[in-house]
C-alpha cells in the first residue's frame, strides 16, 4: 500500500529535493503512529468480541467432548456426543426439521417475493407502494416473540384461520393446526413465512428499481413475452439480492428459535423440534451439556455449510 | 415509460392483498384483547360490549413500567458502547488501514452467520462465573460482543470510502489520530452511525434468547423476554394475552413509525450488506 507521494507541504513550500527524505522519513513515523493507534482503536472491539463469542464458541467445542451436568466433575467421551446426535432420532429429526423449515422460511417468501415485486414494480414510486412500504415492513420490527403469540391464536381451533376456513366451505379441514402432528411444522413455518416475506418482497424491489428500462423496451421490440421478460432480465439481474434474501432467510431456518419456543415448545410429541429450542432443552432441562454442545457445533457448522456456497454462487458471477 | 393500465391494477391488487395479510393478523388481536377477560371468542368478531379496560389490565398484571424501563436501561447499556467500539474498529480497518487487517475482518465477518443458540450454554457458565447471572449486565455484556461482527461490517463500508486527503490535512494541521477521529471522522460518519443505532436498538429490545436462558426475573428482561414470560402465565387468558401482546409490541411500532424512512433504509441496507 506504498504510495511515494511527496509531503504536500513539502511541495507546496517548493523545496529542492534535498528536502525530500526527511519529508519520507515524517511520513514513515506518521504512518508508524497510524500502525500503533489503529491497533488500540480496534483492540476494544476485538476483546469484547473474542471474551463474549469466539470464546465461548471454542468453549461450546470443547464441552462437546465431555460429558457435564453442568455442576459435577466431567469425563472425556471423545465423539461419543456427535454419534448421539447423529443416530439418536430424538435429536437428528431437529436437523431434519431444521431443513424442512427452509421450505418454508425461505422457498416461499423468495418464490413469493419475486413474484410480487415483479407484479408491483411498475408501480414501485406510487403513493400506494411508499405506504405498503411500510406496512409490509411490520413483521420484521416487531419482536419476533409477539408474531409467534399472533399466530397461535390465528391458527388456535377457534382462530381466524379456521374461521375463513369454514366460510369458504372448507370446515372439514379446520383443526387446530399447531396441535396437530401432521400440521405443526408446516404451521410454524407459515408464521415464518409471513415474517420473512416483506423483507424479501423489498429487497427485490429495491434490486429491480435498478434495472435500466431499456433493457425491457429492447425485449418488448424482440416481442418477447411477460414471463420470458421475467426470466431473462428481471431474476438475473437481481441474482445478488435473491443471494441476500436467501442467505438472510435460511439463517433464520436453521437457527429458529423464538417462535417455535412461542407457538408450539417443538410438539406435539417432537413434531416441531428444530436445533436451538433442543440445544436449550438439553443444556438447560436435561442437564446435558455435552450432547447440548455437539449439537450447537453441528448447528453452527450447517448454517456456514449452507451459507458460504450461496454467497459464492451470487458474488462471482455477477 | 408507458405504464399499461391492466398492468398497474394488477400491481395495486397485489399491493393491497400484500398489506391485508401483514395487517390483518394484527386487526384479529386487537379485536380479541377487546372481549371480556378469560372468554373464549371467535377469530374475528367485534364484541358486543368492548372492554377497552383490557389493556389497563394488562398494563397492571404485566407490570409494563417496569419492563419498559428494563428494556430502555438493556438498551442504553448496549447501544452506546457497541457504536463506540463499531465505530472504533471499522475506522481503524477502513480508513487507518491497519497491517493485519484483512485477517481480522474476516474474523468478525465470521461471526455474522452465527446463531446465538450455538454459544448460549458456555455463556451461561461465563456469565455465571462473572457472578452476574439474573442481572441486567448478563444481557448486555454478550450482546455487546455479538453486535461487533455486524458494527465492524457496517462501519468499515462507510470509512473504506472516505478520501485519505481528509486526514491527510489534519495531520499537517498537527491532530492525532485520536482527535481526527472525533473532530472529523465521527461527524462525516453520522448517517452510518445512525442507522446502526436503529438497527442496534431494534434488536436489543427483540432480544429473546439471551434474556430467558440468563434472566429469571422478568422485570429485568428485554421487552421480548418479558413478553414470553407473560405468555407462560397469562397464555390461556386469550383476551388479556391479546392486550398484552399489543403493549408490549406498541413501543416497537411506535419508533418504527417515527423513524420509519431511515429504519426501512437501514434495513434493507444493512441485510444487503449482511
Amino acid at each position: 500500500m506504498a504510495r511515494p507521494i511527496l509531503d504536500p507541504a513539502v511541495e507546496a513550500a517548493g523545496s529542492p529535493p534535498a528536502t525530500v527524505p526527511n519529508g519520507w522519513t515524517v511520513r514513515r513515523t506518521r504512518r508508524r503512529a497510524r500502525q500503533t493507534a489503529g491497533w488500540l482503536f480496534a483492540a476494544p472491539a476485538l476483546a469484547a468480541y473474542t471474551i463474549f463469542v469466539l470464546w465461548p464458541m471454542g468453549l461450546t467445542v470443547q464441552y462437546s467432548l465431555y460429558q457435564w451436568n453442568g455442576i459435577g466433575a466431567s469425563t472425556w467421551v471423545g465423539l461419543d456426543n456427535y454419534r448421539r446426535v447423529f443416530t439418536d432420532p430424538e435429536l437428528f429429526d431437529t436437523i431434519l426439521h431444521a431443513f424442512e423449515l427452509i421450505l418454508y422460511f425461505c422457498v416461499v417468501p423468495v418464490v413469493l417475493g419475486l413474484a410480487i415485486a415483479n407484479t408491483i414494480r411498475r408501480i414501485a414510486t406510487t403513493r400506494l407502494a411508499l405506504v405498503a412500504r411500510t406496512v409490509i415492513f411490520i413483521p420484521q420490527v416487531i419482536p419476533l416473540v409477539a408474531a409467534g403469540i399472533t399466530w397461535s391464536w390465528l391458527l388456535a381451533s377457534d382462530g381466524l384461520v379456521n374461521q375463513v376456513l369454514s366460510a369458504v366451505g372448507l370446515g372439514g379441514v379446520t383443526r387446530a393446526w399447531l396441535g396437530d402432528f401432521g400440521t405443526a411444522l408446516p404451521a410454524v413455518g407459515v408464521i415464518g413465512a409471513w415474517v420473512l416475506l416483506g423483507l424479501c418482497t423489498l429487497l427485490l424491489l429495491a434490486g429491480m428499481s435498478k434495472i435500466d428500462p431499456a433493457l425491457y423496451e429492447a425485449a418488448r421490440i424482440d416481442s418477447a413475452g411477460p414471463l420470458r421478460e421475467f426470466f431473462s432480465i428481471t431474476v438475473p439481474s437481481v441474482r445478488q439480492e435473491i443471494g441476500v434474501c436467501v442467505t438472510v432467510t435460511v439463517i433464520a431456518a436453521l437457527a429458529s428459535f423464538d417462535i417455535i419456543y412461542i407457538s408450539t415448545q417443538g410438539g406435539p410429541g417432537n413434531s416441531t423440534m428444530v436445533p436451538g429450542l433442543e440445544i436449550y432443552r438439553q443444556a438447560f432441562f436435561n442437564r446435558e451439556v455435552g450432547v447440548a454442545s455437539a449439537l450447537a457445533v453441528v448447528l453452527m457448522v450447517l448454517v456456514l455449510a449452507c451459507v458460504l456456497p450461496i454467497q459464492r454462487l451470487t458474488r462471482e458471477t455477477s | 415509460m408507458i405504464v399499461g393500465r391492466r398492468e398497474a391494477w394488477t400491481g395495486r391488487l397485489f399491493l393491497v392483498a400484500l398489506m391485508a395479510v401483514t395487517i390483518i393478523p394484527f386487526v384479529s388481536l386487537f379485536v380479541t384483547a377487546l372481549h371480556p377477560s378469560g372468554s373464549y371468542p371467535l377469530g374475528l368478531q367485534w364484541p358486543d360490549d368492548p372492554q377497552w379496560g383490557n389493556f389497563a389490565e394488562a398494563f397492571r398484571v404485566s407490570n409494563m413500567s417496569a419492563l419498559l424501563e428494563s428494556s430502555a436501561l438493556i438498551v442504553a447499556g448496549v447501544v452506546p458502547v457497541a457504536l463506540l467500539l463499531g465505530t472504533m474498529a471499522g475506522f481503524a480497518i477502513g480508513h487507518l488501514r491497519i497491517a493485519g487487517r484483512r485477517a481480522l475482518f474476516l474474523l468478525f465477518v465470521f461471526g455474522l452467520t452465527l446463531p446465538y443458540e450455538g454459544i448460549v450454554t458456555p455463556l451461561y457458565y461465563q456469565i455465571r462465573d462473572l457472578g452476574l447471572l439474573n442481572t441486567r449486565w448478563a444481557i448486555i455484556l454478550p450482546l455487546i460482543g455479538l453486535f461487533m461482527p455486524f458494527a465492524v461490517f457496517w462501519m468499515r463500508a462507510h470509512f473504506i470510502n472516505v478520501p485519505d486527503e481528509i486526514s491527510e490535512a489534519a495531520e499537517m494541521d498537527g491532530a492525532s489520530v485520536w482527535q481526527q477521529f472525533w473532530r472529523i471522522h465521527v461527524p462525516l460518519a453520522m448517517p452510518a452511525i445512525s442507522s446502526l443505532a436503529i438497527l442496534m436498538f431494534l434488536w436489543s429490545w427483540n432480544q429473546f434468547l439471551l434474556a430467558i436462558v440468563l434472566v429469571d426475573d422478568p422485570a429485568k428482561r428485554t421487552m421480548a423476554g418479558a413478553l414470553g414470560a407473560f405468555q407462560g402465565q397469562w397464555g390461556t387468558n386469550i383476551p388479556l394475552l391479546c392486550a398484552g401482546s399489543l403493549l408490549i409490541l406498541a413501543p416497537t411500532l411506535l419508533v418504527f413509525l417515527v423513524f420509519q424512512r431511515r429504519f426501512v433504509a437501514a434495513l434493507l441496507q444493512g441485510s444487503v450488506k449482511g
